[in-house]
Parts: C-alpha cells; sequence; structure tokens
C-alpha cells in the first residue's frame, strides 16, 4: 500500500539521483596538475631563461616596429591571397576549359613549389628581368619600369606570399562553394536573379561558413610564415629579434619574445574569428539565435 | 529524335514575322495560353527524357501533371522557366518562347541577364523548397524583390509580411527556415515566389518532401491561389487535389504525354491502359 502511494507522489518529480563517479579523471586532473606546477617552477627558477633579457627588449621600439611590420604584411599578403583565390575558385569552376586549366596551374604550381623558393624568385625578381615595359605583345614597349623600383624588397615579399597563399585560399574558397546545394543556385535563378548576384547574395554568404575557418588557420600560419621573409632580411619582428640576438647571442629569451607577440596577435584573431564564424552560422541549426529562441520557447507563453 | 541544337530552326508558324519581336503568332489570333509547348524534346546526354510535349495551360488555369518517376513530368516543368534547357520543339510562356529569341527563320539563346528578366514573371516552388537558410522568412521574400525588382526595403517588407499573413505564418516573420516545419518551410517558400507578382506558378511535387500532417496545410494554400486565379503547373501526386482544383490533367509516361483532359473524366474513366494501371496503383 505505502510503496503505491509513495509512487503516485512522486509522479512527474524532478530526479534526484546520486551521479556516476569518474575516479580516473580526477587522477588525470591531478596528474595534469603536476605537470603544469613542474614546467612553472622550471621556468620562473631557472636562470637560464634569462627574463631579465626578456622583460629588456619585450615592449622596446624595435620590437613593436617589427610587430607592425609583421601585422601589415599578414594583412597584404592575406588580402591579395583572399581576393586572388575567390578570382581563382570561381575560374575553376569555369564551364571554359581554357581559363578551368589555367586556374588549375596555378593552384598547381603555387603549391607545388616550396614558399621559400617563391620568396627568394620575387626578391630578386631583377636578376631574372631588369626591366618590365608597357607595349604591343612580342612587339615594341613603350613605358619602361625598372623592375627593383617597380617591386620594392618588402612588396616582392609580400607579393610571393599573397600569390602563394591564393592557391591555397583558392581550393578553400572552392571547396565552401561546391558545400552549397544545387537547389540554392536553382531556387535564386528561379526568382529572377542574374548568376552574379546569386553567387553574391546566395551561395558565398553560405559559402562563408565552410571557408572562415580554414581562412582564420591560414591567417594564423601567414602571420608565422612572415618570418621567412628573414631571407630577404625585410625586418619584420622574427628578423628583429634576430638582429638583437645575433649581437647579444642571448637567442633564447628573444625567441621568447617574438613568441609572445605571436601568441598575442593569434589570440586576437582567434578572438575575430569566433565572431565571424558565429555572423556566418546564422540559420544553422544549433546556432546562437535558435539556442536563445527555444529558451525563450520553453518560458512557456508570458 | 532531334539533335541538339542551338540554332535549330523552325517553319513559320501562321505569320511569318513574330508579333511585337519576341512574341510567337497564334495561329487564328486566338487568345495566348501561358504555357505553350509544341513537340518539345529534352535529352541529358543519349538519354532522352522528352519525347515530343503537347501542351497548352489557358491563363487562369490550372494543369497538373501526374505519372510515374521518370517520366518526364519535373523536367518538363523545369524546361517552363529554363532550368533545363530543351533540345528540340518549341515552348513559350505567355506568348514569349523560353530561352531563346527569334529573329526570322533563326533561333538566338538568350544571355544570362535576358534568361534572368523572363524567369521573374514565373514563380517556382520546389520539392525540397530550397529556401535561403541565411535568411530569415521575411528575409527569404524580401531578396528577390530588393535585389531583382528594385522595390524599396520597406515596401518588400510590407508585401512580404501581407504574404506571410495570407499563408498563415505573420508570427513566423523572424525564424529562420531551420526553425520552422517542412510544411511552413513550404508554405515561406510559395510566399516567396508570389512576392514576385508572377503571372505563372510552377509547382515540383510540392508535398512529397512532407510528413503526411502537413500535406494539407500546403495544399490549401495552393488551393487559395488556385481560387484567386493563379495560372499554375502542378507536379503532384496528389490526386485529391488534381480532381478538386485542376482544371486539366496530364497523364504523362516515358517522356510522352500519354492522355489529358477533365481531371474527374480521367481519373473516373482512364481511356489508356498506362493510365488505369498508374491510377489503380495510387487510388
Amino acid at each position: 500500500m505505502s510503496t503505491i502511494e509513495q509512487a503516485e507522489t512522486d509522479r512527474g518529480l524532478p530526479i534526484k539521483a546520486v551521479p556516476v563517479r569518474h575516479p580516473g579523471r580526477w587522477v588525470a586532473v591531478a596528474i595534469l596538475l603536476l605537470l603544469a606546477a613542474m614546467a612553472a617552477h622550471s621556468l620562473v627558477t631557472n636562470p637560464n631563461w634569462r627574463w631579465d633579457t626578456f622583460s629588456e627588449y619585450v615592449f622596446t621600439k624595435v620590437v613593436f616596429q617589427g610587430l607592425l611590420k609583421t601585422i601589415w604584411i599578414t594583412a597584404a599578403s592575406m588580402l591579395i591571397g583572399i581576393v586572388l583565390g575567390v578570382i581563382l575558385a570561381v575560374m575553376r569552376m569555369s564551364p571554359n576549359p581554357v581559363v578551368k586549366t589555367v586556374a588549375w596551374l596555378y593552384i598547381w604550381f603555387f603549391r607545388g613549389t616550396p614558399v621559400l623558393v617563391q620568396i627568394v624568385f620575387w626578391v630578386y625578381l631583377a636578376q631574372l628581368y631588369k626591366y618590365v615595359s608597357l607595349g604591343i605583345p612580342f612587339g615594341p614597349g613603350f613605358i619602361f619600369f625598372n623592375v627593383n623600383e617597380l617591386i620594392p624588397i618588402v612588396m616582392g615579399g609580400v607579393l610571393a606570399l599573397g600569390l602563394n597563399e591564393a592557391a591555397y585560399m583558392a581550393e578553400i574558397v572552392r571547396s565552401g562553394i561546391l558545400s552549397v546545394g544545387k537547389g540554392q543556385t536553382e531556387a535564386a535563378e528561379a526568382l529572377g536573379m542574374t548568376r552574379g548576384k546569386v553567387m553574391r547574395r546566395v551561395v558565398l554568404p553560405q559559402a562563408m561558413r565552410i571557408i572562415v575557418p580554414p581562412t582564420g588557420n591560414e591567417l594564423i600560419s601567414m602571420l608565422k610564415t612572415t618570418s621567412l621573409l628573414v631571407l630577404a632580411g625585410i625586418t619584420e619582428l622574427f628578423t628583429t629579434v634576430q638582429n638583437i640576438y645575433n649581437s647579444n647571442y642571448q637567442q633564447i629569451p628573444l625567441l621568447v619574445v617574438a613568441s609572445m607577440w605571436y601568441l598575442v596577435v593569434t589570440s586576437i584573431l582567434s578572438v575575430g574569428q569566433f565572431y565571424l564564424e558565429r555572423r556566418f552560422g546564422r540559420g544553422v541549426v544549433g546556432s546562437r539565435q535558435q539556442r536563445a529562441k527555444r529558451r525563450l520557447a520553453t518560458m512557456g507563453p508570458a | 529524335m532531334m539533335a541538339p541544337n542551338p540554332t535549330m530552326t523552325y517553319p513559320a508558324n501562321g505569320s511569318p514575322e513574330p508579333v511585337g519581336g519576341d512574341r510567337i503568332a497564334i495561329p487564328g489570333g486566338g487568345p495566348v495560353p501561358m504555357v505553350l509547348a509544341e513537340a518539345v524534346h529534352k535529352s541529358f546526354g543519349h538519354l532522352e527524357v522528352l519525347k515530343g510535349i503537347d501542351m497548352a495551360v489557358m491563363p487562369g488555369q490550372v494543369a497538373v501533371l501526374l505519372g510515374p518517376s521518370g517520366s518526364g513530368k519535373t523536367t518538363f516543368l523545369r524546361c517552363i522557366n529554363h532550368l533545363e534547357k530543351i533540345n528540340g520543339g518549341r515552348l513559350s510562356v505567355d506568348g514569349v518562347l523560353v530561352g531563346y529569341r527569334q529573329r526570322g527563320e533563326k533561333l538566338y539563346e538568350l544571355r544570362d541577364r535576358e534568361v534572368a528578366e523572363r524567369r521573374r514573371h514565373i514563380g517556382m516552388v520546389f520539392q525540397q523548397f530550397n529556401l535561403f537558410p541565411h535568411m530569415t522568412a521575411i528575409g527569404n521574400i524580401m531578396e528577390a524583390q530588393v535585389q531583382v525588382l528594385r522595390r524599396s526595403r520597406s515596401d518588400a517588407r510590407a508585401k512580404g509580411m501581407a504574404l506571410l499573413e495570407r499563408v498563415g505564418l505573420a508570427d513566423r516573420a523572424t525564424y529562420y527556415p531551420s526553425q520552422l516545419s517542412g510544411g511552413q518551410q513550404q508554405r515561406v517558400a510559395i510566399a516567396r515566389a508570389l512576392a514576385m507578382d508572377p503571372k505563372l506558378m510552377l509547382f515540383d511535387e510540392p508535398t512529397s518532401a512532407l510528413d503526411p500532417e502537413m500535406v494539407g496545410e500546403v495544399l490549401d494554400a495552393m488551393r487559395d491561389l488556385a481560387n484567386a486565379g493563379m495560372t499554375m503547373v502542378v507536379v503532384t501526386h496528389e490526386i485529391g487535389f488534381a480532381r478538386e482544383v485542376a482544371d486539366t490533367l496530364t497523364f504523362m509516361d516515358a517522356g510522352q504525354v500519354v492522355e489529358t483532359g477533365d481531371p474527374r473524366e480521367v481519373i473516373a474513366n482512364p481511356q489508356h491502359r498506362r493510365t488505369q494501371d498508374f491510377l489503380s496503383k495510387v487510388l
């Protein structure tokens, strides 16, 4: 009798149950915390890290100038990479076989040769071509440019990184465009939109959701790839700290200085990426507005 | 079978000059059909999907296309707004050739912009709805009004809200498609097509992807539209809808029209064996 009454009164009440214990997790946490403490301890107590040298240089003007140069070279190269990448992606999907093949060859070449070689090529382009001219193809030229003046060393570096990046961006953009179903294009065309409009208003905004995460990867990777410009003597962040430790022989603290700044910029970019992903994730199942709306719905009518 | 040929020529039909530029001539000067198909052929590679379709839909009529899957009815529907290019015959909407311009005996393919211009007068509703997932319901309905018809955003919004009201979804205006049920999405898709003030609506199996309890709400919206005098071509398996709403029923099989006529007549009294077989399976 009493058990039945008990069951009656318990109907629909929230469950209060003892959760499953996970002793393995606690052991893992203990081990990880121990290792972290040991690492921190050695960082602080080992004098060879030379934290005094680190703090001496970390906020110096010359390091900031290097950082600034790294940032604008990254931005400029990525801009070239993204714009050219979108063009190449659209070219690769063109019905015209020549256009398609040219895009394919570009991607094949720039992905298939080391970026290091490409940097050297563009920076020392003047050794191959002293002048470029505007004029009739294969015929006489009218205006001549000195290649060294037309493409200063920094621009050579930016061009090398940007042209290389375009090959990778092309594939990222293409995968994004391909991820949008054919029905979307047809629906937009059936509404009377021209092909360009269909691409801009319907396909690319949806493709962005697929394009943004790998592009964030590329941007962060580009930030660090700029350090290869040390080859061309361009005084970006890495070359700057290298110049310093070449004179004081304190390699490790100065490399920590550079790494710290790379980390700072990467962190800022990651935050930006989070907001971009949220922006282009609109309307996708499980996105932020949807969860908010569901919360409202479960609260019931007011 | 006619060979695919972008510059195919036709014998002049009736008067030798096209009436009013791109308008086709109607022999005898009768009313212009909203859709006129004459011996329409369509092949995908070596597969001939449409083997000479003849059909006329007059303004204000509701024509239902019925037939087993693979019979070519969806392909024919898609040809009407040039989502598929026909390989032979001629097809016109409101007296204007679809996808081509005729000058004398010669046909010229239309440019992307011209095709788009003609499509804006033809609404289309898809089996899979194909709403734009990155826009809200009202955003979906406003998009082409603003981008194609160049209406102001406030006009487009007012028109969109009125249409959502009409399909019973005014309270869902700010929802994204993924937050709507299938039936609601399809009703938004109908509203989106209607926002362009089309003179012809094409429905490609609009209820086939829906759960059974949502079929009714979409058919109701379509019935209202038919009652309001919209010219409609509907590919569907809903025999009941065909019987109640349609003015003509066309039964297709293997890329050909088997029979066509008054829907009640065809359903109750099919003349051809293939129609009888099909109806006995679906009824």
